[in-house]
């Protein structure tokens, strides 16, 4: 397998990042890791996962969608999308990787969203392998292997190096352009390290969590739960969990005037927020209860109900981590668990 | 790059009808003439003026118009009260066809038609009933109960009375809620007329208003004898992008923008009661 020495990784990037646009986890001052374009010098963080997902590369918080002139009564609209340039996001997780698949489903389905699509056509996605699941992960509850990460490459690291394996045409590419910086290694330790994980993923606090009572097919005996006023009564509807969820994909429309003219954009939503449904006429969801309800319903019985029993989550934990009341959709399973 | 549904299209409006006190129907063309794009009944559109606000309206004009389409628009909100301040000459952005439509070239197809329509409801309808009209051949009795709160709310009184009710075709039966002066028809609410009209349960009933009529209407036909696979309605949610991906007009596992508007009433049986 080629690999090359962590001692070297940095020229690694630099070579990377003279072809094209370079994001690699690093951390901030509180330690805490996000997606930054990498410049010369900047170091590879070690934590497991970044505060907020990987999706705003695919699918930005906010993207201009058109522009409009108006003039008297005339309106002229402008096409403003650009070819996206190539890029490479190095240090995805699995349950990351496995979030984009699930976007797909619902930008890449007919009718097509041409900026996402743009996005996706130019991104190269380089995963790495988890050597150390933490306490809040559960991706195996959805078929997930966070030592098999998935991608357009991968990167396994064993502690001394990184071992690279292409997938996708797009990542023998990738592979093809740092060729010459990688030699072939001895993967004996790296099997070591990969054993080592899956123990550790035996033991995590939620190894069991299963889907078994989740699906299309329970959709009309979930909504109708008593469970959901408990679950939802101390949600305070702040959207954290849709902002760090790979996976929720709700998003608005709205114009601002720039005062030259008028500009088109989007920005994520959130199906916690009381506007979210309100019309004119009225809303068919007043109460948190029924927003908290939409959001974890999606997740577990009107995806899979519209995509062939897939489930809407990853299990990356961001959202039991963040959630000031600590609420999140693993509560929700067990709750709802046939017992 | 190829287009994107979120980037829209151009119109113009040709013509505004003043219907009812607060509701205007706008013909609107493409800039060259001719129509924008064309559509199936009972299908929708996403009109905006950039600045202001975008939302979905059914298009009220049959797709057998081939010279424009009209849309029959109350005025309740932000977006709705500036397009009835606009004068003919005013472009407004259009986007679509969204969602599916009436079974018309299927299901309908060789039966008896019952239209239920109660105010503004009757917008989507009519798209059915010109088109049913100009393919006459292609269905049995059309019967048509429309009702609003009072003479000057009856949506397109005057096609109704010029053309449907000139029909020997069809039959029209009106109803406003309160006795008013000039007013020698029907009284009373829409579901109470259709059960004293005891229509044949043998005719297919496409049903549109406010959910309290539409609610008391499925009961009244119920007790007459239909069941709910004779039903047909269409909903209304908010909407952003028109295609199923912004994620906030599901009933259960559906997309009113995509999956409906037209809905059966034992598919929406099916799913919660949550609209």
């Amino acid at each position: 397998m080629l690999k090359i020495p962590a001692e070297k990784i940095n020229d690694l990037f630099d070579r990377i990042a003279m072809q094209q646009t370079l994001y690699i986890p690093v951390d901030r001052e509180d330690k805490a890791a996000e997606f930054k374009k990498y410049e010369s010098g900047m170091t590879l963080s070690k934590a497991l996962k970044t505060v907020r997902s990987a999706k705003d590369f695919f699918f930005p918080q906010t993207e201009n969608l058109a522009e409009f002139k108006l003039s008297g009564k005339n309106i002229e609209v402008k096409d403003i999308r650009q070819e996206n340039e190539d890029f490479v996001v190095f240090g995805v997780r699995a349950c990351d990787a496995k979030s984009f698949e699930i976007l797909d489903k619902v930008f890449l389905s007919d009718p097509v969203d041409t900026f996402y699509q743009n996005r996706r056509e130019h991104g190269t996605i380089v995963t790495m392998a988890c050597t150390r699941p933490e306490e809040t992960c559960f991706c195996t509850t959805f078929g997930i292997n966070p030592t098999v990460p998935g991608g357009d490459a991968s990167v396994y690291f064993d502690g001394e190096s990184y071992f690279f394996v292409p997938f996708t045409d797009k990542g023998k590419a990738f592979m093809a352009s740092i060729s010459d910086m990688l030699e072939e290694g001895d993967v004996s330790k790296l099997s070591e390290v990969q054993a080592k994980a899956r123990e550790i993923m035996t033991r995590l606090p939620l190894a069991n969590l299963t889907t078994d009572s989740f699906g299309g097919e329970k959709l009309m005996e979930h909504f109708n739960s008593e469970k959901w006023a408990e679950l939802s009564e101390a949600c305070i509807g702040c959207g954290t969990c849709t902002f760090v969820c790979p996976t929720c994909q709700c998003y608005d429309i709205r114009d601002f005037d720039t005062g030259n003219g008028i500009k088109r954009f989007r920005c994520w939503d959130s199906c916690m927020y009381s506007d979210f449904t309100k019309m004119a006429h009225g809303n068919p969801r007043t109460s948190q209860l029924e927003r908290f309800r939409q959001r974890f319903m999606h997740k577990l019985v009107y995806f899979p109900a519209n995509n062939n029993g897939e489930f809407g989550c990853v299990g990356c934990g961001r959202c039991l981590s963040k959630c000031p009341i600590s609420m999140n959709i693993v509560k929700v399973m067990k709750a709802l668990e046939d017992k | 790059m190829n287009n994107d549904t979120l980037i829209p299209l151009v119109g113009i409006i040709t013509d505004v009808r003043q219907d009812t006190p607060d509701v205007k129907t706008f013909r609107v063309n493409a800039l060259d003439g001719g129509k924008v794009f064309e559509h199936m009944p009972g299908q929708c559109a996403m009109l905006s003026i950039p600045g202001v606000g975008e939302a979905m309206f059914s298009i009220t004009s049959s797709p057998t118009n081939k010279e424009y389409m009209e849309f029959s628009i109350k005025k309740c909100g932000c977006l709705t009260e500036w397009l009835h301040a606009m004068d003919v000459g005013q472009q407004i952005t259009i986007r679509g066809p969204y969602g599916n439509y009436f079974p018309v070239e299927t299901e309908l197809k060789g039966k008896d038609l019952l239209f239920v329509a109660g105010g503004i409801g009757l917008a989507p309808l009519r798209s059915v009933i010109n088109y049913v009209r100009d393919n006459r051949e292609n269905y049995g009795d059309v019967q048509i109960v429309y009702g609003s709160r009072s003479k000057d709310d009856l949506v397109d009184y005057q096609e109704i009375i010029d053309e449907w009710m000139a029909d020997d075709n069809i039959q029209v039966n009106l109803t406003i809620d309160n006795p008013q002066e000039g007013w020698d028809g029907h009284v009373g609410f829409v579901p109470n007329y259709v059960k004293e009209l005891a229509p044949s349960i043998n005719k297919t009933v496409l049903v549109c208003g406010p959910p309290i009529m539409i609610k008391f209407t499925l009961a009244g036909l119920k007790e007459l004898g239909f069941t709910e696979t004779q039903v047909y309605t269409t909903m209304e949610l908010r909407m952003k992008c028109g295609v199923g991906k912004c994620g906030r007009c599901n009933i259960g596992n559906k997309y009113v923008c995509k999956d409906g508007p037209v809905f059966r009433y034992d598919e929406l049986g099916a799913l919660p009661d949550e609209y």
